[in-house]
């Protein structure tokens, strides 16, 4: 019984390991795929730029927020939420392993966010230019 | 106002630290010990205990994340249904006395007669801001301990 429970035991994790291996990403990741979208989604589409990204990242929208209401303009540091005043971990990948390693946040936190900052979804575009500000962090 | 209370307020208020080993257990202490509550809803304010808010305020809240007090907190359905379930299970009697459902712990009769002794310096002091920000004074508010002897007022 206890051999038949063992075994049990083992196939249940071996069945889970590849959904959780599958779910780690890099950063990098993200940016290969915010790339093959971008080039689907506009044409003539000429690569990312930290500086475009930096100033989407700091400007507001037309509407109340920007990106660095929360993040700070330095999302290499901790945040404040702009509300609540509760502190957010910092953003740029450098200073949080955290960030840009699972691809279910990354789509929960940009759709949110981006409909909070531009009332609308980003492009591809436009995440992988954030991205790419955000990467060129230290 | 219990007398307890009113002196550990007026004790806070001097800037005195009341060592929390006076702290009486269970008081003011509740659950939020749910993992999938902590990840989702505890980025952007603290996990506020279920028990602050009756089943139909936590009902009409997790119905309306995707304008939630004027920003999009919506999540996937299975996620939202596990974490409404949870809310309801855990959530408080139903003292509100209203028809519609208070959306607000803030606005409930509970938290006002609670508060009602906090200078108004304290609530417009720059690290509370918020109403929202209980840690701002309970220091253990993210675990769910807003006992009086774990308050810090700002100073």
């Amino acid at each position: 019984m206890r051999t038949f429970l063992l075994v049990r035991a083992v196939l249940a994790v071996l069945a889970v390991m590849p959904a959780v291996a599958a779910r780690a990403e890099t950063p990098a990741d993200f940016l290969r795929s915010f790339e093959t979208a971008a080039r689907q989604e506009q044409a003539g589409f000429a690569g990312f730029s930290a500086a475009r990204g930096a100033d989407f990242f700091n400007s507001t929208h037309g509407r109340e927020w920007s990106c660095a209401s929360c993040h700070t303009r330095n999302p290499a540091t901790t945040g404040r939420h702009a509300k609540t005043e509760k502190p957010i971990a910092p953003l740029a990948p450098a200073a949080n392993a955290e960030r840009f390693a699972q691809a279910d946040k990354v789509e929960k936190w940009f759709r949110r966010n981006c409909n909070d900052v531009l009332g609308r979804t980003c492009t591809s575009a436009e995440k992988g230019d954030v991205l790419t500000y955000l990467m060129s962090l230290r | 106002m219990n007398t307890t209370k009113r002196f550990c307020l007026i004790l806070a208020l001097a800037g005195v630290t009341v060592p929390a080993g006076m702290a009486v257990a269970g008081e003011h202490v509740y659950t939020i010990s749910d993992p999938t509550y902590q990840a989702e809803c505890a980025s952007c304010h603290i996990a506020y205990p279920p028990r602050l808010l009756p089943a139909r305020s936590w009902r009409a809240l997790m119905s309306g994340l995707d304008k939630h007090f004027g920003t999009d907190a919506s999540l996937d359905p299975p996620t939202a249904a596990r974490i409404a379930a949870f809310l309801e299970q855990h959530a408080g009697r139903d003292r509100t006395g209203s028809s519609a459902p208070v959306l607000r712990i803030t606005e409930t009769r509970w938290f006002v007669h609670e508060h009602d002794e906090v200078p108004a310096r304290v609530w417009n002091s720059p690290q509370v801001k918020s109403a929202a920000n209980c840690t701002a004074c309970h220091v253990d508010g993210d675990k769910g301990n807003f006992n009086e002897h774990g308050i810090r007022l700002p100073k």
